[in-house]
Parts: C-alpha cells; structure tokens; sequence
C-alpha cells in the first residue's frame, strides 16, 4: 500500500513568521504517526495543511495520494478533522450534531441514522443522544468530535491535541477509544504536547520546535538511542566535576537549571559510583523518557515557557 | 484579502444546500419567537405612523398615508431580517461557534459555506417580508395580484444585503463593529429610500447619492408590485439589484476566505 502522507520540504508561513520550516516526513497505512513538540512549534499549522484548511506556502504534500493544492474536496472527503478548538454546533443536539454533518459528506439518511447510532454507542454517548452540545462535559465533547470525524468512516483521522483540557480520567476514555480505532484499521495522526500521550498512542513521531522535524522514529527507539534506560537526576550542578570520572557509566548529561541530569544503561552502578565518590543533596533514578530526549535535542523543556518560546496562535 | 482573490474562479457544489438546510434546521427550533418580534417591529411603525402621522397626511400622490407606507415596509422588514442574519447571525457561526471552520474540514468549500449562509439571508428576506406582505394584505392594504411577484424581488434583495452583511462580517473583529454597519448604512438608507414619503422633495444631487444605494430600488419594485403601477421603470430597479450580486458576490467570499484559510 502507498504511503497515506508524503511531504516534501513543506514550508508554511504567515507573513515574516515562518511556522513550519521545510519538514519532510511520511505516514504509512494503518499507523498512529505523533507530531510531538511544545506550543509554537508548528505542530497545528502542518496538519492544518494536510486537513487542507490551510494553504501550503511551499513545497509539496500529498495525502492519500491526492495533492492537497489541487483535489482537497477529494481528499476530505476521505478524512475525519478533529481540530484542536471545539467547533461542535452548539445550536443542535448529539445526535443531531453526526446527522447534519453527515449531509456535508452527502451520506444517505438511512445509512447515517444507523451510523449515528454506532458511534454514539462506542463512545459512550448513547444516554445523551437528546442532549444540546453546551450541555455536555468536556470530555464527552471531544469524544463526540471524535465521533462526529469518523462519519465518514474516514482513511485517515487527524486529531489536533485530541486530549489537552480534559482530565485524567477523560483522557484515558478518549486513549482507549483510539486504540481501538488503530486495531480496526484507521491511519491516525495526532499532535500533542504530552508525552506520555504520545508514547502510548504512537507507532512513530517526530519531535518538532520551532517549525522543523528535530528527529523522528519509533518513541521507544528514540529515548533509547539519544538517552539510554535511564536518567540520574542530580540535585546540583556543583557536581559537573564528576562527569570525567563516570565514564563509562554514562552515556551523556544535561544541565536543566541547577540540576545534573546524567543518562545511563545502568542505573544502580552509576547511583552506587555517585554515592562513593560524591554527597549530594538530590539523587532520583527514574526511567527515561520523551521528554529527556526533547530535552536533550533542545536544552528545552517541552512545557518551558521562557522568554524565547515562540509566541503564536499555532 | 489580495485582489486576485476577488477574481478567483469560485469553487461552487451542492454542497451549499446542505449548509443553508443546517441554518433551516437550527432555525426551526426559534421560528416562531423569532418572526413574532420580527413583525411586530414593522407593525408597530406602520400603525404609529400610518394612523397616527397620516391623520394629519391628508394624501401622498392620491393614496392615504398608510397605503403609500405600507409596502415600503415590507421592504424594509426584508431588509433588517436578512441583515441580522448576515452580521451577528453568520459572524457567530464564524468567529465564535467555528462552525464555518468544522464545515470546511468536509467536503465542503468555503465558497459553499458563504453561499448557503447567503441562500438563508434570502430566505430570511423572502419570509419576514411575505409576512408583512401577508399582514398589509389583511389590512386591505394590498392593491394588486402584482404582489404575488413581490417574494422574488425579495429573493433578490435579500442576496444583495447578505453580500454587504457578509462583507461586514468578514471585514469585522468583534461584534461591536456591527453598530457601524447599522447605524451607519442599514438605518440612513431605511429613512432615505421612500419608505416613508416621495424622493422627489430631495435636492437632485441628494436623489442622485440615494440612487446609488440599494433599499431606494426595492422599495420603488415593492410599492409598483402592491399598488399595481406596474411599468417598464420598474426593470431599471431590477436591474439594479442584480447587477450588484452578480458584480459583489465574490467579495465577502474572498474576504472570508483570507479570515478562515490561514
């Protein structure tokens, strides 16, 4: 099968602001394919380009085999849109928000009634099938806007920051309800700056700032090859003398503000060899992760919110 | 907006239909609170002026003061409905519900969605005016079966205001600007446009400005259409309505297309 998205030095920009800078990535069948990065990084305005909302400024995209300057009523007829602003029509009720917007798609009455009534079933929503949308729950909305996306029973859905706002406990229902999505066979793509979303939603990501791709595979691999098993939190950066005589043990550091952060295969060895030679006022193993290879590629946070982040309405 | 957007080929479906059936849709749950208020308005400046000015009016070219008023209002009427429509109505649906950004995710163009927004403002035009005509009609205030007529000059006219709503919609950054636009343009032209007395008073060079405007044209079809003065002239009107859709349409097209297509 072809790829679902290929982009060639995709540039978008708003005037001197250039959003996204050149990025080439692709997206295969049937994979959930991250885009991870802080606000401003350009996440939004990429997918908005492949939802065809945006106009691309340069290079090419073509998703689904279709160029998206050329055959966007074709390519949107193919893919299920949940944008990052809830944009459900507050003037009707549940049921009556997937009947309209099955119209949009030309479905056949009977055939979305039936539709409807699937999708309100799987996301739980059956009970408030009568209820006006600004009655809801933030969470039920963004499963109803998921919902309202797979109308059409999409090849492709695209969900921008489909769990930011809502609580734990919403978060992990809308999880589950991708996951199911991805094991019956629809190509996902999600933006997100939480990484443990992407880490349990995702097949492949790349890491995004500042409008271009930092670095892209697999997260497991990712965290693996740029940090190791584990970081060593170290509460102070007084300990940077001691990097030389831990070689071997370590695989890198970082500096994040005072603290040391030191990757490692093998965690106890080197919390035993700091222990020997140093006493500090903070240690903490923990396992690697995301963050620490954002981190890493950035010498930036991914929820930093310094001076030099990026303001735009992205 | 850049220019070569304002001459773009529009990208037009069917589609359009399904965006004028969901504003019918949301519509049909206020119907009837929403043409209650939007007749009694009319009705109330018909009765006041029409009894209580028109007592002292003896005749207006050979007609009681209450029969030359009254079609203008269904003119007017036609007017402020489709106007409310197009300005607080579709920027709503715009900047705040986003629903015109949830639409364009689908099949649909943006060309669509604007032109169904434009379809209902004329269905609007076409519905609170027929009531007023329906009203005036009981009145015995309605002379001719020429009238019949009038629901397509409404069709008409309630295009062209919902490209100049539309336009101000695409143009404005929050809903106080929408005062601008009414009492600015909507609320000078429904007091110089004959709704109220004969044009000819006016110093020329002020019919002139006036002829440029667009309620003067409709008023003069509604009032030839209910009295039965049905001539030639009246094409000149027509004429002139139709020429500015054809000329405008694609403006708040291109306008709202520069807001939303970022």
């Amino acid at each position: 099968m072809d790829n679902v998205i290929e982009a060639r030095g995709l540039v978008k920009r708003f005037g001197d602001f250039t959003a996204v800078n050149g990025i080439n990535f692709i997206v295969r069948p049937r994979e959930c394919f991250g885009f991870l990065g802080p606000n401003g990084a350009g996440k939004t305005s990429t997918v908005k380009m492949i939802y065809c909302h945006s106009p691309v400024t340069d290079g090419s995209l073509k998703v689904l085999g279709m160029d998206v300057t050329k055959e966007a009523r074709a390519i949107k007829r193919r893919l299920g849109v949940v944008a990052q602003e809830d944009n459900l029509d507050p003037d009707l009720t549940v049921e009556q928000n997937l009947l309209v917007f099955s119209t949009y798609f030309g479905i056949p009455k009977s055939e979305a009634g039936e539709r409807t009534k699937e999708l309100l079933d799987f996301f739980g929503l059956k009970e408030k099938a009568h209820t006006q949308v600004d009655k809801l729950s933030g969470g039920m909305k963004r499963r109803l806007a998921i919902a309202r996306a797979l109308i059409n029973k999409p090849d492709l859905l695209i969900l921008d920051e489909p769990t930011t706002g809502l609580d734990p406990q919403a978060r992990h229902l809308v999880w589950q309800r991708l996951r199911k999505l991805k094991e019956q066979g629809v190509t996902l793509i999600l933006t997100t700056h939480y990484l443990d979303e992407a880490s349990q939603l995702c097949d492949r990501l790349v890491i995004m700032d500042r409008g271009q791709i930092l670095e892209q595979g697999e997260p497991k691999e990712l965290v693996a090859r740029h940090i190791g098993k584990e970081v060593l939190e170290l509460g102070s950066a007084v300990c940077h003398d001691l990097i030389p005589q831990l070689a071997g043990l370590t695989s890198g550091h970082q500096v994040v503000g005072e603290a040391l952060f030191l990757y490692t295969n093998d965690g106890q060895a080197l919390l035993r060899k700091v222990q020997e030679l140093r006493e500090t006022n903070r240690q903490y193993l923990r396992p690697a992760s995301l963050e620490d290879v954002f981190l890493k590629l950035t010498g930036r946070g991914l929820h930093h919110e310094g001076e030099n982040e990026v303001e735009h309405a992205d | 907006m850049q220019i070569k957007d304002f001459f773009r080929r529009p990208d037009i479906s069917w589609g359009m239909f399904r965006v004028f059936a969901r504003n019918l849709k949301v519509y049909q749950k206020t119907w009837k609170a929403s043409i209650m208020f939007n007749f009694l308005e009319p009705l109330l400046y018909l009765s006041a002026m029409g009894f209580g000015l028109g007592a002292y009016v003896s005749d207006i070219k050979g007609l009681s003061y209450l029969n030359y008023i009254a079609p203008g209002f269904v003119a007017s009427s036609a007017m402020w409905a489709v106007s409310y429509e197009s300005t607080y109505g579709s920027f709503l649906r715009m900047d705040y519900q986003k629903t015109y950004q949830a639409i364009i995710a689908t099949p649909l163009s943006i060309e669509d969605v604007v032109l169904g927004d434009m379809l209902y403002g004329a269905f609007k035009s076409v519905l609170y005016g027929s009531v007023i005509l329906l009203v005036i009609f009981t009145l015995g205030l309605v002379a001719s079966p020429w009238a019949l007529l009038l629901p397509v000059v409404l069709f008409f006219s309630g295009l062209l205001f919902a490209i100049m709503g539309l336009t101000w919609s695409g143009l404005a950054k929050t809903f106080d600007h929408f005062n601008y636009y009414f009492t600015l343009l909507l609320t000078p032209m429904f007091v110089y446009s004959g709704v109220f007395y004969p044009l000819e008073g006016m110093p020329d060079f002020v019919k002139e400005i006036i002829w440029f405007t667009p309620l003067v044209h409709v008023v003069n079809l509604a009032r030839g259409l209910v009295l039965g003065q049905v001539g030639s002239y009246l094409l000149v009107d027509l004429a002139w309505i139709i020429g500015f859709i054809i000329i405008f349409i694609n403006l708040p097209i291109a306008l709202i297309r520069h807001r939303l297509a970022r």
